[in-house]
């Protein structure tokens, strides 16, 4: 059994340092599983999120050798052998502590998304070609990673402006519903902020679902509301209409 | 003692999982006050594991199928010993709770008429199971939560409720504390409705998260509620064995409802011994024993496991139908599914017993105190089915929901909760940090684990069970001393304490439930009392209860069917 030497972050709101552990590596291990080693061995008291350790629940997001990823799918033999890991919190949260982080922004903004609102009451039919594309985005852990990365929340720190991927794919994902009703395109643009996102696809790149987030969900929804409000013959008709 | 925030509510659910997040909106549909506490971030509990799909009768792939036949697999895969009015509600009820979710949002898979489509799975007549590919749960959580939250409930998340607490015979609030901060936190509720899942985390090999470490057992059982058939743990046929780190992760059953094969290391089809007419497709109990056997007789696989193929069904079909599944052996196990053939075996999944419930209320014996999902019992009896479990969730998650709520709303008494037994309970908790000399909760959780799955696993005997009690208790001892290092804040290790406190509870419960049932019956396999005995156990629950400071184990007559359904089982099917 090999050695692997993991530095994590250990500290809160206030400040912190990597503390150097050495961690002995069985066949499989993730670095969830090294974590759980430091805790039961070294410091009880280190703090991470996870519930499943399957990669079904999304809870363990931490950026691991600089990359946003879940460390539960983070296998200890991906990394060159005798080098350090080390293990940090995501940074586009606050932090709380360790490596746990404050996300309930993300839970702020869940609640001013208007839910699914069905057309009829009664039973639904629907083909199984109009549902799979929702299907896709429904797959999302909410382990935030995409918001993480995301240049407008990350550098630009414009939460107050933009919902983020992992909303623009719940938006999507009932604007793109058969059965929905309600137009949600100018809240897309005014309160959801569609139009900031500006396609570098870094959040589809950590998507640990492999959803193609801006493909499939942000670019479809820029493509509608620049229909409804960008469309020269229906801003033409709008203003007939005085709607 | 330091100051600590109150919060009041009619009805205070303690759990967000499909039981809990179900019960809130029942409970706020009835213009109650609700609160919901959870011990993770919401939308993170144990249901966002569940895989195969939501039994319901609904009809779309096989029309044949009705209540009838449902509420009939499911009380003969619970071997009779199930509470009849539950399975009975279940059946009934959960179509309509199914047709619920897809218009709030759920969007299960399609059969070619554009209707929510079904699969079969052990025990089950007919195509039943609503799904989404291999990833119901996650499903049926996202739309419950998103439900929940534009209905006006209060939400508390990562927050641990330690204690229950009652004013004379009724349920009065209950008490813990943040988990980011560590400070403690009051709730006063006329009524409390636990969903707080199973005890998975008692044993080391387990499909299921941290969070199962039978909290609402113990709470309950700590303030006098009875709990039933404790014994009746369900080991699922197929946890991943290799590599070591993922042992115990859940294979779905539906990889054998879509059409999966279970061989030994000789290729022989072993389940052409053990249950020719349903195979695979037989009940956990009956499958899990047959891994059991096949491996222990030498017949396993180089990791000590059966091998499940489902390659033969074509590489596209797999990645259609069971995505998560042919993911998570490629990526933790580097096996291609639709390749080679997984390697299997059981795994502790589920909790047949649990608090006493009304079958229709879900009211505990404890007035005010209800109880949802996996933490109550009786609706599975000694086997459950797979498939309705979620649907027991959507069932009785209203059902409780709604009664809380009317129990609240009816209640006119004044409730009082005395400072001095807050203080007391806040002492206790803070226990460990003051402790000099005391065990790593780390270490005697480890210890506890080793015994169970040693002496109270899939294959029960007198002289193990005796022996799994004495250890149990030692680490009682054990766990009375505990230590902790570090501040409150997000402190894992002193969280482990209160968790261990609850898993001692029911490892406990669950071994000497086992000792009592002289019989094997469903999930309860004794090796020296084979078959069943129906005359002696086979119309009678196991029953716990807290006497003194001892815990008595009893039992009670199971409730009795009306006739007009006994003859259903009598009619020649």
């Amino acid at each position: 059994m090999s050695e692997a030497i993991l530095r994590v972050f250990r500290g809160d709101a206030n400040g912190g340092e990597e503390k150097e552990y050495k961690v002995p590596v069985e066949e499989g291990m993730v670095v969830l599983d090294a974590l759980h080693y430091i805790q039961a061995e070294y410091d009880h008291d280190l703090a991470v999120r996870w519930n499943c350790k399957a990669a079904k629940c999304g809870s363990c997001s931490t950026e691991i050798n600089g990359k946003p990823q879940l460390a539960c799918k983070s296998r200890m033999d991906k990394f060159p052998e005798g080098q350090p890991i080390t293990v940090y919190p995501i940074k586009a949260f606050p932090i709380m502590k360790d490596l746990v982080t404050d996300v309930s922004w993300n839970y702020e903004v869940n609640k001013k998304i208007p839910e699914f609102t069905p057309a009829t009451d009664e039973e639904f039919t629907m083909y199984q070609e109009d549902v799979e594309r929702i299907q896709e985005f429904r797959k999302c852990i909410e382990c935030f990673l995409c918001q993480n990365v995301c240049h407008i929340l990350r550098n630009h720190e414009r939460k107050d402006a933009f919902f983020g991927p992992r909303f623009m794919i719940k938006i999507a994902e009932r604007v793109m519903h058969p059965m929905e009703k309600i137009d949600r395109r100018e809240f897309l643009k005014d309160e959801a902020g569609v139009g900031y996102c500006n396609i570098t696809k870094c959040c589809t790149e950590v998507c640990p679902e492999d959803i193609h987030i801006t493909d499939n969900g942000i670019i479809p929804l820029k493509e509608r509301v620049a229909d409804k409000y960008f469309d020269p013959l229906s801003w033409v008709l709008r203003k007939i209409k005085g709607k | 003692m330091e100051n600590y925030e109150t919060h009041t509510h009619d009805v205070l659910i303690i759990g967000a999982g499909g039981a809990g997040l179900r019960a809130a909106i029942g409970s706020s549909a009835q213009g109650a006050s609700t609160g919901l506490v959870c011990k993770s971030l919401l939308g993170k509990a144990h249901t966002v594991m569940a895989e195969g799909g939501i039994a319901a009768a609904l009809a779309n792939v096989d029309p044949k199928d009705d209540w009838k036949t449902h509420f009939k697999d499911t009380i003969y895969g619970g071997k009779m010993l199930n509470n009849w009015k539950m399975p009975f509600n279940h059946a009934k009820e959960a179509p309509e709770r199914v047709r619920e979710l897809e218009h709030w949002g759920a969007v299960f898979d399609r059969t070619p008429k554009g209707k929510i489509n079904q699969r079969i799975f052990g025990g089950h007549t007919w195509k039943r199971l609503a799904h989404v590919g291999d990833r119901t749960g996650l499903e049926m959580i996202r739309t419950l939560q998103d439900k929940g939250i534009h209905t006006g409930i209060d939400v508390y998340m990562e927050c641990t409720i330690t204690h229950l607490i009652k004013d004379g015979d009724k349920i009065a609030g209950a008490f813990g504390y943040w988990r980011e901060s560590g400070k403690f936190v009051l709730f006063k509720a006329k009524s409390i409705i636990l969903a707080t899942g199973g005890v998975g985390k008692a044993y080391k090999v387990t499909s299921n998260s941290w969070e199962y470490t039978g909290d609402g057992q113990s709470m309950a059982y700590d303030i006098g509620a009875e709990l039933i058939d404790m014994e009746f743990i369900q080991f699922h046929p197929t946890g991943m064995v290799w590599p070591p780190s993922i042992r115990g992760v859940l294979v779905t059953e539906a990889v054998r409802g879509e059409g999966g094969i279970l061989r030994n290391s000789e290729g022989e089809r072993f389940m052409e011994k053990y249950d020719p007419e349903r195979m695979e497709l037989s009940t956990r109990d009956v499958v899990a024993r047959s891994i059991y056997i096949e491996v222990k007789e030498g017949r396993g696989t180089p990791h000590g496991g059966a091998y499940l193929y489902i390659s033969h069904k074509g590489a596209d079909y797999i990645k259609k139908k069971l995505p998560s599944m042919y993911h998570q052996f490629m990526e933790f196990a580097d096996v291609d599914i639709t390749k080679d053939p997984m390697e299997v075996y059981p795994t502790t999944h589920y909790i047949m017993g649990g608090i006493r419930v009304d079958g229709d209320t879900c009211a505990t014996t404890i007035p005010g105190l209800y109880a949802a999902g996996e933490v109550s019992g009786g609706m599975h009896g000694a086997n459950r089915l797979g498939g309705n479990s979620l649907s027991d969730l959507l069932v009785f998650g209203k059902r409780s929901g709604e009664a809380a709520a009317v129990y609240a709303n009816n209640l006119s008494t004044n409730l009082n909760i005395p400072a001095d037994l807050i203080e007391s309970y806040a002492n206790e908790i803070l226990a460990p940090f003051s402790s000099t000399d005391g065990e790593n909760p780390y270490a005697i959780h480890q210890d506890l684990q080793d015994v169970m799955g040693t002496y109270i696993g899939v294959f029960r005997n007198e002289e193990n069970l005796k022996h799994g009690i004495a250890e149990v208790d030692k680490l009682k001892e054990r766990a009375k001393n505990l230590k902790i290092e570090g501040s409150r804040m997000y402190n894992p290790g002193w969280h482990l304490c209160r968790d261990l406190k609850s898993m001692l509870m029911v490892s406990e419960a669950i071994a000497k439930c086992a000792l009592q049932r002289e019989e094997s019956r469903g999930a309860h396999s004794r090796v020296d009392f084979e078959g069943y005995d129906d005359e002696k156990w086979g119309k009678v629950n196991s029953s716990i209860n807290l006497q003194g400071d001892t815990m008595n184990i009893t039992t009670t007559p199971l409730p009795e069917m009306p006739d007009e359904l006994k003859s259903l089982f009598t009619e020649g099917t």
